[in-house]
């Protein structure tokens, strides 16, 4: 690129070079436009995050941790909200953790990649992973449905929701992390005697929990954010308890946001954007988390 | 793929019986009972799959058994809850394109400018910095991104600023802050694609005296067109199955959308409304709900099909 500069600045000029230069008026104006999308896209976030903030500041209190629901803005909370959102994370977590690492073990590092049925689930979990997050609630209702369950608005329910729509991203990252240890890595342990699971279980998933971590992470930080699959497990309702076991009725934070920005006073519409605010705190400081995992753990082989 | 050489070995120690005895015999059973264990983990994932369908098929065929598919694939009025009640799609169909065209038209030359620029202009130390930014954008919650939709784009910006005659919901915010929301998506694929063409093309493009400008254009962009592609139609997919944001900023009247300025429901935003409503389990109400559903998820496997097409089709491979 430097060989243009040289050419159209030289004296001989036989061929017509003038409109190829790096500076001419075209080639700059393509590269201010390619500034200004990314421009516009960080400007849309800056005032998004502005307007959250100007709503949502003057009513930023305890009282939004602390306080529970109620039919006048200025004495509400998001207390049950909260809770709700932790126990429904937890227990994504628990369900979804295992299962994601085992299925990429397996993917990883023992499948026969020819056979058809392992190349089925690969195929399979790429297109689980495009599937609209709402068809994932409309899955976990037909599955309480089918268990008779008569109450769908239960903690369980929600975090089976959320665990299978985060599955195949955990699966993802796993594997990742575990494509990234080094063949030698097993190759030496297989050589001192170690059987393929003892290679798995004591080198290769110790050395690929970092990326494991950071990939978990960011798909919780994904769950706690989703709001579509509960609202159709019927989680916008006025809960005034604290949700207390696997079976409670529960509420999460985007939900009482979706709530609150529905509601015509204005009193409400300045608590969803504070709650807005504290829920993208939480977000922020998981993801920062997730890096710094990253950062600090990785090992470069 | 290196165990699977262990494993193969393993046969030929136990068929031979002069192998040294590496007691080994009884971890060998409980390795199978692992990896049996592991294996029905990555099963599970079809089994997730097969549920989806069953979940949504099985409600859907007592739908279709009291509404024929014709009224509701053609029928131009979606009526569900009245007691007249229609149970035509279109209407559903004309929001949710409209509000998947009106995000396209902000995420598409967005997020490929953004990824030519990543790509091709940025020094590596910038595109660390850029890239994370961007990705912030996908990290914020869909929810959230619909009270600003409500609260600051419909309400303030078309309403107040641009003195549009607009009502209190709209397709047109809901679909540009979706548009706004994709834009990470589409260029971080785009990106990926771009940055695995080989150098040597760009090298060849500019010995023969193109700027970087033609060289991206002309050179870069056609060689990975498939990746565009995918990372496009990936886009449309999310914007399809997109639900808070139309459920909050695009009203719940469903009705055949003329123009971007009017209120519609989307079948996403359908779903999530009259999910809602404590309907009874097997009721034709109930069953609407996952008619719906699997229209929408038989049409977003249809679009990613066609993303894994395009690019098993059209790859170039260096």
């Amino acid at each position: 690129m430097k060989a243009d500069n040289r050419t159209s600045e030289s004296d001989i000029r036989p061929l017509k070079l003038g409109g190829n230069a790096e500076r001419a008026p075209r080639p700059l104006i393509f590269l201010g436009l390619l500034w200004l999308s990314l421009l516009v896209a960080f400007s849309v976030l800056v005032t998004l995050l502005v307007t959250i903030l100007v709503e949502g500041l003057p009513v930023l209190s305890s009282d939004l941790v602390t306080e529970y629901p109620s039919s006048r803005p200025e004495e509400a909370g998001a207390r049950p909200a909260i809770l709700g959102s932790v126990w429904v994370i937890i227990t994504t977590a628990v369900l979804t953790l295992p299962l994601g690492i085992a299925a990429a073990v397996h993917l990883e590092e023992f499948a026969d990649k020819h056979n058809w049925l392992n190349r089925l689930i690969e195929l399979n979990v790429q297109n689980l992973a495009a599937v609209p997050s709402i068809i994932y609630g409309l899955l976990a209702l037909g599955f309480l449905a089918m268990l008779q369950v008569d109450n769908k608005n239960i903690v369980i329910g929600g975090a089976l929701a959320l665990s299978l729509l985060i599955l195949p991203v955990v699966i993802m990252a796993t594997r990742e992390g575990l494509r990234a240890v080094p063949r030698e890595i097993r190759d030496a342990s297989l050589a001192l005697g170690a059987t393929p699971w003892q290679t798995v279980w004591r080198q290769v998933l110790p050395a690929s929990v970092p990326s494991i971590a950071t990939g978990s992470i960011l798909a919780l930080s994904r769950a706690l954010g989703e709001a579509a699959p509960l609202l159709v497990l019927g989680a916008l309702v006025y809960i005034t308890f604290d949700p207390n076991g696997l079976l409670s009725g529960y509420t999460t934070l985007p939900i009482q946001i979706f709530n609150w920005t529905g509601r015509p006073q204005e009193g409400f519409h300045q608590l969803a954007a504070a709650t807005s605010v504290l829920l993208l705190i939480v977000l922020l400081l998981m993801n920062a988390l997730a890096i710094y995992i990253r950062n600090a753990y990785q090992k470069r082989w | 793929m290196t165990i699977t050489s262990a494993g193969t070995r393993r046969p030929t120690t136990r068929s031979d019986g002069e192998a040294p005895v590496l007691f080994t015999a009884r971890r060998r059973w409980s390795e199978s009972v692992i990896k049996l264990v592991l294996r029905l983990a990555a099963i599970l994932t079809i089994a997730t799959t097969v549920g989806i369908l069953i979940a949504l098929v099985i409600p859907s065929i007592s739908f279709f058994s009291e509404v024929s598919i014709i009224e509701f694939l053609f029928g131009t009025r979606w009526a569900p809850r009245f007691a007249q009640a229609s149970f035509g799609v279109v209407p559903l169909i004309t929001a949710t394109l409209w509000t998947t065209m009106i995000a396209l038209i902000v995420a598409v030359p967005l997020g490929l400018g953004a990824a030519i620029l990543l790509s091709e202009y940025a020094h590596p130390r910038l595109r660390k910095i850029l890239k994370p930014m961007l990705e912030i954008l996908a990290g914020v919650p869909t929810v959230v991104y619909g009270f600003f939709a409500l609260q600051f784009v419909q309400t303030t910006v078309l309403r107040e600023w641009l003195g549009l005659p607009t009502q209190a919901f709209s397709v047109l915010s809901a679909g540009l802050v979706m548009g706004v929301m994709i834009v990470p998506t589409i260029a971080s694929l785009a990106e990926d694609a771009m940055s695995s063409v080989p150098s040597a093309l760009r090298q060849g493009s500019a010995a023969l005296g193109a700027n970087r400008m033609q060289t991206s254009l002309r050179v870069v962009f056609p060689a990975a067109l498939s990746g565009i592609v995918a990372a496009v139609v990936l886009g449309i997919s999310r914007a399809v199955g997109e639900t808070m944001i139309v459920a909050i900023a695009a009203g719940n009247q469903a009705q055949i959308v003329a123009s971007p300025l009017d209120q519609g429901q989307t079948m996403t935003g359908f779903i999530a409304n009259a999910a809602l409503g404590d309907s009874r389990v097997g009721s034709l109400e109930y069953n609407t709900l996952f008619a719906v559903g699997l229209l929408l998820f038989l049409l977003t496997m249809l679009i990613n099909a066609i993303s894994i097409g395009f690019v098993r089709r059209y790859r170039e491979v260096y």
